[in-house]
């Protein structure tokens, strides 16, 4: 065994140890497990909900952008620390309902606050479609990441087995307990190490930062900013407002705001996670500076961007310390997906199809679905299957249609009706897949209209369907409300 | 909502607003394309925003 998986497996098994050590003296119901009996502090909500940003996607996938598509990637960075900023006024009244009502997922919200089981079912749906493949990638980036720090030593399919064994094993013992615990090492870590690299590879190879992006910018002019045409600037406009609506619509995100012990939490954690934000400038330096030192990855290669470059300048127990990071970052995220859809399964889909469900059958439930759900992204992650990747790219934007009928629910007098947001929630993710599936973009539409309009990010027309349509049925069932009352009246 | 909170407002129209404007390489600033810097720069305001609103609430003197 190489130094490199040396301190990759050390930091592994560290991992589990601290996630059996953080349930002990603890009585896991499914509160506990899912949403750490709402008793965690600044700290820890921190860490999660950071640790639900670095994920190993972010790593390799930040760099990578930055390699293939240049400017466009500085999105990621704008989108993230609008929305942590609003984190302050959104967060708070859900944290608030959800702590009175007991709530552990955001289909109870939805179903509690709309009295609407069916709408609960919808969210649920969504969810749980938009998760999956979320986690069969971070399983693929694992196994890219354990397979190219161990030189070749260990085959991906192998690498994505023992991830999901780890994984799986962990989160049934441990749930979201565990998960706070890792990211406390990962984000010591991450810290430490991206900024490091971050700032040693444009300076070892280029002479400073100014000096990489002037040599960037004669081989490849314009590469460092938005394009004229396709990822232009009002694709980034339109993208970077749908994505801050859209994040915490993650169901994981969502309900990584009721494990905290009270709203001040939050709100004090909203002033911290813009500025950590920045950490992802210097994983954007990493990959800008590998388009100069390993030309010619193309295509899903490009995602090899950082690895291969950190492989080319440095020793090997240092790359396997950013292994490491990355190994960790998939535990964290990939950890709270999987928590998150089997609870959904468990709380909100079984009770539907078992009339004594109780409290501690739901909690067994929960448990029991996590190496059902495993065994399903292991087999689409050994699979390979480029449609997963269109999946994912539209996850966000699936998620991105609970937010009108979300925000209207925290109005006082909120006229929505249970109605109107399952309409609206199933017209914007029907034209959202539809999109995805048969690749239509706005240009492919209008082939004749100004390209600022084309450049659009199609959402926004899934949005305004989804409005526009939640409106008016909520107008319509509300009149219709009316009148049975009145007739019942009379 | 309270009007307090609409000073959340003020980011999105910086930083969006400003990237139509300044979708450009130079001048660097920091060593970073300038367009690169006007986000950073507005991320940091994300944060300032937050703590000004945080200092100016009165939700937060409630213990909870």
């Amino acid at each position: 065994m190489g130094i490199a998986m040396f301190i990759i497996t050390a930091f592994l098994l560290l991992s589990v140890y601290l996630g059996i050590k953080a349930t002990r003296g603890k009585d896991m119901s499914i509160e506990e497990w899912a949403v750490g009996g709402r008793g965690f502090g600044t700290i820890f909500v921190f860490l999660l909900m950071a640790g639900e940003s670095y994920s190993t996607f972010t790593l390799l996938g930040a760099s990578g952008w930055a390699y293939a598509k240049g400017g466009a990637v500085y999105y990621i960075l704008a989108y993230t620390a609008l929305a942590y900023m609003i984190s302050y006024w959104l967060l708070p009244p859900i944290w608030r309902y959800a702590a009175k009502h007991k709530l552990v997922s955001q289909s109870d919200f939805f179903a509690s606050k709309y009295k609407s089981s069916v709408l609960g079912l919808l969210v649920s749906i969504v969810g749980v479609l938009a998760m999956i493949p979320y986690l069969v990638i971070q399983l693929k980036g694992l196994g890219i990441i354990v397979s190219e720090t161990s030189y070749g030593a260990i085959s991906p399919n192998l690498a994505i087995w023992i991830g999901m064994i780890a994984l799986t094993g962990y989160v049934m013992v441990s749930g979201v307990h565990g998960s706070a615990w890792t990211a406390v090492i990962k984000d010591i870590l991450v810290f430490f190490i991206v900024l490091f690299v971050g700032i040693y590879l444009p300076f070892h190879y280029h002479g400073g930062i100014q000096s990489m992006f002037e040599a960037l910018n004669t081989q490849m002019p314009g590469h460092a900013i938005f394009a004229e045409k396709g990822f232009s600037i009002s694709w980034f406009v339109s993208t970077v407002i749908l994505q801050t609506a859209g994040l915490y619509m993650w169901p994981y995100c969502f309900v990584s705001a009721f494990t905290a012990k009270n709203a001040t939490i939050l709100r004090k954690n909203s002033i911290m996670m813009p500025i950590y934000t920045l950490m992802l400038l210097f994983v954007f330096l990493i990959g800008f500076t590998a388009i100069l030192q390993v030309p010619g990855l193309k295509g899903a290669d490009s995602d090899l961007a950082l690895l291969r470059l950190s492989i080319k300048t440095f020793d090997p127990w240092f790359v396997g310390m950013i292994g490491a990071v990355g190994l960790l970052s998939a535990l964290v995220l990939g950890s709270l997906l999987l928590m998150n859809s089997a609870t959904i399964l468990a709380k909100n889909i079984y009770p539907l199809f078992s009339k004594n469900a109780d409290e501690r059958k739901i909690g067994k439930m929960a448990k029991l679905f996590v190496p059902v759900l495993s065994l399903i992204c292991l087999y689409y992650a050994l699979k390979d299957s480029s449609s997963l990747n269109i999946l994912f790219l539209t996850g966000y934007s699936l998620v991105t249609q609970l937010f009108p009928s979300l925000i209207a629910s925290l109005f006082k007098n909120n006229f929505i009706t249970k109605q109107g947001a399952s309409v609206g929630i199933m017209l914007g993710v029907a034209i959202i897949i539809y999109t995805s599936m048969t690749k239509t973009t706005l240009a492919t539409l209008f082939p004749s209209i100004p390209s600022y309009v084309q450049d659009l990010n199609i959402g926004v027309i899934a949005m305004l369907v989804n409005i526009i349509s939640m409106i008016f049925v909520s107008l319509v069932t509300k009149n219709g409300e009316i009148k049975q009352q009145e007739k019942q009246a009379s | 909502m309270k009007p307090l909170y609409f000073l959340t407002l003020i980011p999105f129209i910086g930083m969006l607003g400003g990237a139509i404007l300044f979708n450009r390489e130079t001048p660097y600033i920091l060593g970073m394309p300038f367009i690169l810097f006007w986000i950073v720069l507005w991320v940091m305001i994300c944060s300032l925003t937050t703590a000004i609103i945080y200092k100016l609430d009165p939700s937060n003197k409630e213990s909870e």
